[in-house]
């Protein structure tokens, strides 16, 4: 498991690492470079938002993140494993234990109830059968939905689809959370709900967040750290107002 | 993930889109369904031959005849063995050392001859033959009126329709339905049935004279007259392999042999073997199984005698029925080939479909194995319930024919046969095969599936 992150700590244990990556796509003729050149370093137990308007690339580069995708060029190294030397299924393992997803869309699957999607990761996973159903409840009360086990996604609110989202997301115990636009399709009370049970699981778990946003308030409110992209660049890096240290940046490239 | 897994959420999955899944694994069914009525068809047309034959007692009979009747079965035979001069007769002790060889149930001699039978005082000519007890259970006794002989001597006899007619006077006409055995049997069953024949008897006096002196004939020849009971009339003729000389009325063997009755082949015998015993024309040798003929037949043949057997004609027969059953094992499984390009198209129907959750999935980190794993399972629990459903259906159909065709027969007055059979390896054959085909089926789907791009397959909607 991650190491509990520890204020003022020199060297923490370097999370996430990204070295000039780029990430093209070819659409048609033209070359688009979601991701052009980003090099950053997050630290274990970091919060850490990834700023910019659509189309900036901060989705592309937390899919690279995720392993998702791969880049390019450059490299992205994750708790000290680069993850170009990994193949497809080891890459998979790695979505599997090391990485928690959740979506703006929430993106749980229709036909399954809330509790069959938390257990889905374990049954990849191949967790014993006897032990899923109890941790899947568990993951399930801890965001307040253990009386709603039975319900389908679309029988709930956005909120709930949401915290459900997230429990599915820990349940294998990650030691990254990487979250695209988490509160995107909330309303502004649903989104705080969520936002705090991120902030819960970073400050308490001590995981490492890195949450894409375009809502710069709700990132000076809860990220650490705010990284800003644009047009596939890094444009800015720097500690937020709520970040009660410095946070640890790295040198110009 | 775990193949259980798997196969638990493969089958979910079928159940959500319950109609469609269930409209290909129809398809299946319906190729299961038409392969399994096939070939039972096939087989169970292979097993009434075999039984057929079987009962009919041509294929674990041989016939044995005396070289010296100069009568060998082929050129072969005329060729090799003892001249016929040297050759042993068929007479009793050559009959009862034939009763004594390996894997014989019995050796009876062919009595047969053409004689002169009186009903209700008109005469009446045809050949008669004698029946061992063993026929009793022989198929050309199916849909007989009346009994089989009370014992192996009693003095009845057993009428073949045709003559049956004959002694009621009713000639059928060309191309006149066939006459209900039935209506033939109440008027004639318990009545009896007069026949003339001739003995021979041995003559004390005449042949110690013949004896000493030449080759003169040293038996008599005295005209009798029997009464026998009609116990049975046959509607099939149990005597057809006979040809030309098969006989329309039947006489318990033991009794007809008792008869002494003059045969063919005495009038012959007096010109070589003066004074001697009677010989046979020929003698069948009943077999425990159609798998002894061609070792017993060996062993005959080392006797020196001439043998007859027909297994050269399942080998052929056995031939026809294997191509019989490819030939419907092929247009059975048509329909199959059909059905596995449905398959084909529901799964890559509920890849589209299922796009984003085959990425979702991915993201959570399922593996390019997991995934294709799990379309491989929907495929293969497609083939399992297709197989099931299809081997029932089938089974079915086969039922249907089955029962359809023994209407007809009965309607036909014959009587009902089981042309259909199911055996058990191809119940467990179809629905493997069913399996085999849905999994080539979804081999295509699954690895399309598994090569997805989770990234392009999220931002579907």
């Amino acid at each position: 498991m991650s190491t509990p992150r520890t204020d003022g700590n020199p060297s923490p244990e370097i999370a996430v690492l990204t070295d000039n990556i780029c990430r093209h796509y070819q659409m048609g003729e033209a070359l688009i470079p979601a991701v052009d050149g980003i090099s950053l370093e997050i630290r274990s137990g970091e919060f850490v938002a990834l700023l910019g308007t659509s189309g900036s690339g901060k989705s592309s580069l937390l899919n690279l993140i995720a392993g998702l995708d791969r880049p390019t060029s450059g490299k992205v190294v994750v708790h000290g494993s680069d993850l170009a030397d990994l193949s497809r299924a080891e890459l998979a393992k790695y979505r599997l234990h090391t990485v928690g997803m959740v979506f703006q869309s929430f993106n749980l699957i229709p036909r399954m109830t809330l509790l069959e999607n938390v257990e889905l990761p374990m049954r990849i996973a191949e967790v014993n059968r006897n032990k899923r159903e109890a941790l899947a409840l568990k993951a399930l009360e801890r965001v307040g939905l253990g009386k709603r086990k039975k319900h389908r996604p679309v029988e709930l609110s956005g909120g709930e689809q949401q915290r459900a989202s997230l429990a599915r997301a820990l349940i294998n115990q990650p030691r990254l959370l990487l979250a695209d636009e988490p509160t995107g399709n909330l309303d502004s009370r649903t989104g705080t709900e969520i936002m705090n049970f991120i902030r819960e699981f970073n400050e308490s778990l001590g995981m490492t967040i890195v949450m894409v946003t375009h809502e710069r308030a709700l990132a000076e409110q809860y990220a650490r750290r705010m990284i800003s992209l644009a047009d596939g660049k890094l444009i800015d890096d720097r500690a937020t107002a709520s970040a009660a240290t410095a946070v640890v940046r790295r040198g110009e490239l | 993930m775990k193949l259980y897994d798997s196969t638990e959420l493969a089958v979910r999955n079928l159940r959500e889109s319950f109609l469609r899944n269930s409209l290909t694994t129809i398809g299946i069914s319906v190729g299961v369904a038409s392969l399994v009525a096939m070939l039972s068809l096939g087989i169970g047309l292979q097993k009434l031959a075999g039984r057929r034959l079987q009962s009919s007692g041509l294929f674990d009979t041989v016939i044995v005849t005396s070289r010296r009747d100069l009568r060998g079965f082929n050129r072969e035979q005329e060729d090799n063995g003892p001249a016929p001069a040297d050759s042993p007769a068929l007479d009793e002790p050559a009959r009862q050392k034939l009763e004594q060889l390996p894997n014989v149930i019995e050796a009876y001699p062919d009595i047969r001859f053409i004689t002169e039978l009186r009903f209700e005082g008109s005469p009446h000519l045809t050949m008669v033959a004698g029946l061992p007890f063993s026929s009793k259970n022989n198929d050309a006794f199916d849909g007989m009126q009346g009994n089989f002989f009370s014992s192996d001597s009693a003095p009845e006899a057993i009428l073949q329709k045709a003559f049956a007619e004959e002694l009621l006077g009713r000639t059928p006409k060309r191309g006149a339905d066939d006459v209900n055995v039935r209506e033939l049997a109440t008027p004639l069953l318990g009545k009896e049935l007069v026949l003339s024949y001739t003995e021979r008897t041995a003559t004390p006096s005449a042949s110690s004279e013949a004896d000493r002196g030449s080759d003169a004939a040293a038996y008599s020849v005295v005209r009798h007259r029997q009464a026998l009971k009609i116990v049975g009339i046959s509607d099939l003729d149990p005597d057809s392999m006979r040809g030309q000389a098969r006989a329309r009325v039947f006489l318990p063997l033991k009794f007809a042999q008792s008869l002494h009755v003059m045969q063919a082949s005495d009038v012959r015998d007096t010109t070589r073997l003066p004074g001697s015993a009677p010989t046979y024309s020929n003698v069948s040798v009943r077999l425990k199984s159609p798998k002894n003929v061609q070792a017993v037949e060996d062993a005959i043949k080392k006797m020196g005698f001439n043998t007859f057997s027909i297994t050269d004609a399942t080998r052929s027969m056995r031939q026809f029925f294997a191509v019989l059953d490819l030939f419907l094992g092929i247009f059975g499984s048509l329909a199959l080939a059909v059905a596995s390009i449905g398959i084909v198209n529901t799964l890559v129907m509920a890849i589209l479909e299922r796009r984003r959750e085959i990425g979702i999935m991915k993201a959570l980190g399922a593996s390019d194995a997991d995934v294709k794993g799990l379309f491989f399972a929907e495929a293969g629990a497609m083939g399992v319930f297709g197989g099931a459903v299809g081997v029932a259906l089938g089974w079915t159909i086969g039922r249907i024919i089955n029962l359809g065709t023994n209407v007809y027969l009965r309607r036909q007055n014959f009587p009902p046969e089981q042309i259909w059979f199911v055996p058990w390896w191809l119940i467990a054959g179809a629905i493997v095969f069913s399996i085999i085909i849905s999994l080539l089926s979804g081999l295509y789907p699954a690895s399309r599936a598994a090569r997805l791009d989770p990234v392009q397959a999220l931002r579907y909607e």
